[in-house]
């Protein structure tokens, strides 16, 4: 017998291993390029001798033309908003997953999930103007036309929360679904009902899959920028009052960035110390509902 | 009435069980008699956990599936329109394959069942005394808060026997509960099984011919025929079955001639 032992190079082997490196690589790569970019900018507004920490994190007025920075004004309203856009799409998108995961029929999820998708695909500037022109009119009838701000943050949560809801759903329905069939049996087993069955066990066990539907969901709340340009009003004002007018900093972004601004004004630099303070609170925003997953999830392999 | 003797626990007539046109179990007719353990033998295909998931409805999960025939239990049509499944689930209990437990503490494990049941006594008590029936109490009594993963394969199996004890069903459905588990794991099961026999009947489907042997008092030989639908071609006593059979096919499957 002849056979051959000795050591082989597979050239396709290492390339496919080379090119799915550089995949997985790449996206490290670009965010990196981007934090690289943000703080690069950023650096130059707070090396301005006017702006200081504490103003920053201290103030409630932003207007750098007059030497007001303080960043709250606009992470108000971005908090504001997208707290109501999750409270909105949360539980509908849970509800929504386990009917579709646990109850539709395969005619009802056949209907139902293309629906839900097409929610998805709606352009946010289409959304932008839903909630302006149809869904603030009717909070005013709601609330009075007094109490209520044409541009206001409620408006354009709940619209966002619309936004969010087929992703929310969708991610919540996929880990369900992967939840093992065992588990479903042995709660039918002991005589659970059906409602038992879902929300008791088999929601439990898909807790963490549905911690990273909320944790991406928080992300495109946070990062949303067109609903809250049309619908949330123009101007930084800090409140937390959702029937008022404010802007976001993704929409504050979106305005100043529109007009004319030179290079190495305050203006241009503050825009990046905005955008680096966003990608801050959506990285505080996922470690925050990261750990609160982590507390509550039930595991199983 | 079918069941005017108290001897029987529950007893299937003209049984046939059927997916979709296919038929999976054919006309059985079982009586299994109460306070004792019936195994379910015979090779692989034959319809044993088919048939066995009729008896707590548990094919009713599966699209398709419907059942001619019947199965009593106190004189009840368990397939009839008036007999709502959930119920049925809490008079017969299962503990299937794999181990299963929930992804919760092993305390949770045994409460939960109970507690949607609406049991009212003392929770900690009916723990302890679950456990203790399944023989794991003491391994596990200082560990009650932790998930049931930390535990063995060998434990988990006894946990969700335990899980299915604290129901307090009548009969206790097993999907080969020991193939899964390793030699000893599986000797403590079937040791259990014959204390668990004084308070429950327990109907178990196995490969194992010598855990059949070891551990049942009855017998059915199962067999597909030929259209490949399951039926019960020998139910006795388990020493007959294994020394005297009457059916030649039960004679070669359980001497390893075949199957």
């Amino acid at each position: 017998m002849n056979f051959d032992l000795k050591k082989k190079t597979r050239v396709g082997e290492s390339v496919i291993q080379a090119l799915l490196f550089f995949a997985g690589i790449l996206s490290v790569f670009i965010t990196l390029a981007i934090v690289y970019e943000l703080g690069k900018e950023a650096l130059l507004f707070f090396n301005n001798p006017d702006v200081t920490l504490a103003k920053f994190f201290g103030g409630t007025i932003w207007q750098p033309g007059i030497g007001a920075y303080g960043i709250w004004a606009l992470v108000s309203a971005t908090l504001t908003t997208s707290f109501i856009a999750i409270c909105i799409s949360l539980p509908l998108g849970l509800a929504a997953a386990v009917y579709l995961s646990e109850y539709a029929s395969l005619r009802a999820r056949s209907i139902l999930k293309p629906a839900l998708e097409i929610l998805a695909g709606i352009p946010t500037v289409v959304y932008g103007y839903f909630a302006l022109l149809f869904v603030t009119p009717v909070l005013q009838n709601i609330f009075g036309n007094e109490n209520i701000q044409v541009y206001n943050m409620l408006s354009a949560g709940l619209v966002m929360g619309i936004m969010i809801l087929p992703l929310i759903s969708s991610m919540s329905e996929d880990a369900l679904s992967a939840a093992p069939r065992a588990l479903r049996e042995a709660a039918y087993a002991l005589g659970a009902t059906k409602v038992e069955t879902s929300l008791q066990v088999v929601l439990p066990a898909a807790l963490s899959g549905i911690g990273a539907a909320l944790i991406v969901g928080i992300s495109r709340a946070v990062g949303e920028t067109m609903i809250v340009a049309v619908a949330s009003g123009a101007g930084p004002n800090f409140t937390f009052n959702p029937l008022q007018a404010a802007e976001t900093m993704t929409g504050h972004i979106a305005r100043i960035s529109g007009g004319d601004l030179s290079y190495n004004s305050i203006d241009y630099t503050s825009l990046f110390s905005i955008a680096l303070m966003l990608f801050l609170v959506t990285l505080a925003l996922n470690l925050i509902s990261q750990w609160v997953v982590n507390r509550f999830r039930e595991r199983y392999e | 009435m079918e069941n005017n003797n108290n001897h029987y626990s529950i007893e299937t007539k003209d049984l046939s069980i059927h997916y979709g046109r296919f038929t999976a179990v054919r006309n059985v007719n079982l009586k299994v008699e109460k306070q004792k353990i019936t195994a379910i033998i015979g090779p692989s295909g034959c319809g044993k956990s088919t048939l066995l998931r009729a008896f707590n409805r548990m094919n009713d999960f599966v699209s398709g599936s419907s059942v001619t025939g019947e199965i009593f239990l106190h004189g009840r049509n368990l397939y009839s329109k008036h007999v709502d499944p959930v119920e049925v689930r809490r008079k017969i209990g299962m503990v299937f394959q794999k181990p299963n437990p929930f992804p919760k503490s092993i305390y949770e494990n045994i409460a939960w069942g109970a507690r949607i049941n609406g049991f009212k006594g003392k929770v900690d008590e009916l723990v302890e005394n679950s456990l203790r029936s399944a023989a794991l109490w003491d391994e596990v009594k200082d560990k009650l808060q932790e998930s049931a993963y930390a535990l063995s394969g060998g434990q988990q199996q006894r946990l969700c026997i335990a899980r299915a004890i604290a129901v307090q069903p009548e009969i206790i459905l097993m999907d080969e509960p020991a193939s899964a588990l390793d030699p000893i794991s599986t000797l403590r099961v079937e040791e259990l099984l014959q204390e668990l026999k004084k308070n429950y009947t327990i109907l178990i489907v196995t490969h194992n011919m010598q855990q059949a042997a070891r551990a049942s008092d009855f017998t059915a030989m199962m067999m597909i025929d030929d259209q490949r639908a399951g039926g019960v071609i020998e139910f006795d006593d388990t020493k007959k079955i294994f020394t005297r059979p009457t059916d030649k096919r039960t004679e070669d499957y359980v001497t390893g001639r075949f199957g």
